[in-house]
């Protein structure tokens, strides 16, 4: 290591002198590498954090859920339908091009053909270009989501990606599988630009030097991001200084990185709820309220974070995690074996029955032994459970299929907003409009759809955190999913590396602001 | 030896043809690969579309023809991940696994041969039964622990050394790029190495000296004794020689498998090979490199059983070829 350490350090010097004072550099290792240079090409983590560093959206989520200018300096509802965006002036792209409501109206248009993102954009009927630097979003219905799913829009260089490329394709060419200009080349807004990448190996980034927003505190001239797989690999270079920041952190090192003195973990409640679906139309039994409410008494959901997730979730009752519109704090876990004995009495089936499971084993932090726990859990109300886990991979396609009577699923809001779990999750069934595309429970209550669908068309936020509040404990009432836990975020860093104010509950530290000390 | 050549040859394209349909047939066990492509949101429809698109949805045998068709001009598909074919990703990623494999099958020669020959000279001594009560553990120890042990050893508590990756690396030709000339780079490649080569060491060193010892018992080796000819030359000219014949052949064979424990090490050591690579691509459903990836170790395997049998052949030349 001293070896390295005077190799290295004979390497800067020779880089010269001359960018000597500030320039920090920050090495990296996440979990995952961007699938592509192309910020449409798939809704992903790795997508979006890439995203955040060399784009910048027009407005963005602040640490405690608010809303932040970025390349929006203002905005104002116009009428129900419609909400005008300032742009920024004087902000270039890293091809030097200057950015306009031109280049929104042309990122705004792509997304609308990406299969990934063309679902959150679906509810907008069009983009009005008002002037050099203003835009009119439109909606078809009055729709309440319309700053959470602007930041999703990171503006392209629209000249930038204009023309033929060498093959004779079209650069803004939007493929989910193939060399397309877009997923190799890029030019944003953003605090950096990459410099080189080895897809699944290293990604190399500088910082924007012409970046607009001045006010920015971060002096991270470059950053070199690693992907490491294996967590403990992860943790291990972080702790032998070969990186300066980790994430994600795994649950069972969290005490030895607190131990060690030189790192610092930070963490923070997540939003991503883990659920098992009843499955309905598999099992009789639950279509009995007092079977389905005699399984969710029957699971102790802070057992199961203080056993397994080694306290790093945060117990459930219901799908929105605090902060959000529809959290309904009067909704507490109902962990009470007896009630739940007397609960399947009631229901006459006393000596139980046998049903089966099926989670995944790669997905969630700690999904398999979660499941065992859950099972074992069931078997308390002589409800038997015939478990099988398997990898993500395999797992989807069995989710789809609806194989068990008891599946696994965890979700996070795309929109950070609680009806986006209910139009997933728990709405009833429809294959043609693809409402409740994930509920494989089929719980089915039509009350709740109503008052979905008026939620989603609400533009006053007081009634409609009283609607959705109002779902929560709807579906509460009719134990229409099992509730376990929200999975806590953490990331860890070495102490002079001040993560704590550009982290947030996205996961995507705003690393354009990171500070790092000498 | 060109009868010999040839006859392999058409082997090994039997075997590629084996190995190609057996991992086309199983990949539709492996997973959705669309599941990996897409966000969770994406709706059942706009999946079924993009299947249609990239000719998932077609029967078996028009897939297995499609690419047969593409495989014997060369193209052996494209990678769903790199968006490169998915030959060239492993050919990429081949020096940075040779390189780990290189550096473990020296640490094994240079440590298995003397100490195998010298436990089988002096069986009794404290040297010798300390090394064969340090390789039966040494056997029984999973590499994924061993691997986590030195990183915790060396690179955490001692930091000595890196704890992943390959470090600095310079190009030798197209792209080639080696850790074996910088210091960073060796460094870097220590521990990954003695890991991979943990788990041969104990096999060859007993290996070694159970052959030494029944080779120090044979008539030439009492004869050479008896006509008072030097130790040193008895030891390691007459009777190493013949020791190294049935070592040889388990090597060769073991190569395979070595390739398949990189698998282990790489992932552990986030080392940038065709191991991580390949279970990366498991993990993903990358249908085309799971393929390629089983192809092209299929062929490593032939090409190392072919050239141990021309190395035998060298060691012993009383063996021959085409005569099999």
């Amino acid at each position: 290591m001293n070896k390295t350490a005077s190799l290295l350090a004979g390497a800067v010097l020779s880089m010269g002198l001359v960018a000597a004072s500030q320039a920090a550099t920050l090495k990296m290792a996440y979990d995952a590498d961007p699938v592509s240079l192309d910020p449409h090409e798939q809704l992903s983590g790795a997508t979006l954090q890439l995203s955040h560093m060399t784009f910048d959206p027009l407005v963005r989520w602040g640490q405690n859920l608010n809303i932040e200018p970025r390349l929006a300096s203002s905005w104002e509802r116009v009428d129900d339908l419609t909400m005008r965006f300032h742009l920024r002036e004087g902000v270039k792209f890293h091809s030097g091009n200057p950015f306009t409501a031109k280049d929104v109206a042309f990122t705004f248009n792509r997304l609308r053909d990406s299969a990934d993102f063309k679902a959150i954009f679906a509810p907008f009927k069009e983009i009005k270009v008002v002037d050099e630097h203003t835009v009119d979003l439109v909606t078809n219905e009055p729709f309440p989501l319309v700053l959470n799913n602007a930041t999703y829009l990171f503006p392209m260089d629209s000249k930038f990606y204009s023309g033929e490329d060498a093959n004779g394709k079209p650069k803004d060419l939007l493929v989910k599988h193939g060399n397309s200009f877009a997923s190799r080349n890029l030019s944003g807004t953003g605090p950096y630009t990459v410099t080189s990448r080895e897809q699944g190996v290293k990604m190399e980034f500088t910082r924007n030097m012409d970046y607009w927003d001045k006010q920015s505190p971060g002096n991270v001239n470059n950053i070199v991001l690693t992907p490491i797989k294996e967590a403990p690999t992860r943790v291990a270079a972080l702790l032998s200084g070969d990186v300066d920041f980790i994430a994600p952190v795994p649950p069972t090192d969290h005490k030895r990185i607190d131990r060690s003195g030189k790192v610092e973990l930070v963490t923070m409640g997540g939003t991503r709820i883990i659920t098992f679906q009843m499955n309905q139309s598999r099992v009789e039994a639950f279509k009995d309220v007092r079977v389905r409410q005699a399984i969710v008494h029957a699971i102790n959901q802070e057992g199961i974070v203080k056993k397994i997730m080694k306290g790093f979730a945060t117990p459930a009752a219901q799908f929105s995690p605090k902060g959000y519109l529809g959290h309904n704090d009067s909704l507490k876990p109902r962990y009470d074996l007896k009630k739940a004995k007397q609960l399947m009495k009631e229901a006459g089936y006393e000596n139980g029955f046998t049903v089966t499971m099926m989670a995944p084993n790669n997905r969630y932090v700690n999904d398999a032994k979660i499941a065992q726990a859950v099972a074992s859990m069931l078997s308390k109300i002589n409800i038997k459970v015939d478990l099988k886990t398997m990898p993500k991979a395999q797992y989807w396609p069995e989710f789809d299929k609806q194989s068990a009577d008891l599946m696994m699923i965890g979700w996070h809001a795309d929109t950070e907003d609680s009806n986006n779990f209910y139009e997933f999750l728990s709405t009833c069934r429809n294959k043609d409009t693809g409402a409740g595309q994930y509920n494989s429970g089929e719980y089915c209550n039509t009350a709740v759809d109503k008052m979905v669908a008026e939620a989603n068309a609400e533009t006053d936020q007081e009634k409609r955190a009283a609607l959705m509040q109002k779902i929560e404990k709807t579906i509460y009432d009719d134990a229409g999913f099992v509730p376990l836990h929200w999975q806590n975020l953490a990331w860890a860093a070495r102490k002079n590396v001040e993560i704590q104010p550009v982290v947030n509950v996205m996961n995507f530290p705003y690393l354009g602001d990171l500070v790092v000390k000498d | 030896m060109i009868a010999f050549l040839i006859k392999r040859f058409f082997q090994a394209v039997v075997v590629m043809f084996v190995i190609s349909l057996i991992s086309f047939s199983i990949q539709d066990n492996l997973g959705d690969p669309l599941r990996e492509l897409v966000g969770q949101s994406v709706s059942e429809e706009e999946r079924q579309a993009l299947r249609d698109e990239m000719g998932l949805n077609d029967p078996f045998l028009v897939q297995y023809a499609r690419f047969a068709t593409n495989a014997l001009q060369g193209d052996l598909g494209t990678s769903y991940f790199f968006k490169e074919p998915a030959l060239d990703v492993i050919l990429n990623k081949l020096p940075a696994t040779l390189e780990l494999v290189i550096g473990a099958t020296l640490i094994i020669v240079l440590v298995s041969v003397p100490t195998g020959v010298y436990s089988a000279i002096k069986p009794n001594s404290f040297f010798s039964r300390a090394v064969m009560g340090i390789s039966i553990v040494g056997i029984s120890v999973p590499v994924f622990l061993t691997a986590i042990g030195l990183i915790y050893l060396f690179s955490i508590e001692l930091g000595w050394m890196p704890s992943y990756g390959r470090g600095e690396t310079v190009p030798v030709f197209g792209s080639w790029e080696t850790g074996f000339v910088t210091g960073d780079g060796l460094a870097h490649l220590v521990l990954p190495c003695f890991t991979l080569a943990s788990i041969m060491l104990p096999l060859f060193i007993r290996l070694i000296r159970a052959e030494m010892m029944e080779v120090l018992q044979s008539e030439y080796v009492k004869f050479a004794w008896a006509k008072g000819i030097s130790p040193t030359r008895i030891y390691f000219l007459h009777a190493l020689k013949n020791t190294m014949l049935p070592v040889i052949t388990v090597g060769g064979v073991q190569i395979g498998t070595m390739v398949a424990y990189t698998i282990l090490t790489e992932t552990v050591f986030q080392w940038p090979g065709m191991g991580f690579l390949f279970l990366e691509a498991v993990n993903r459903v990358d249908t085309p490199l799971i393929v390629a990836y089983l192809i092209v170790v299929g062929a490593i395997f032939v090409i190392t059983n072919t050239l141990v049998d021309l190395i035998y052949g060298l060691v012993n030349p009383t063996v021959k070829l085409a005569g099999k």
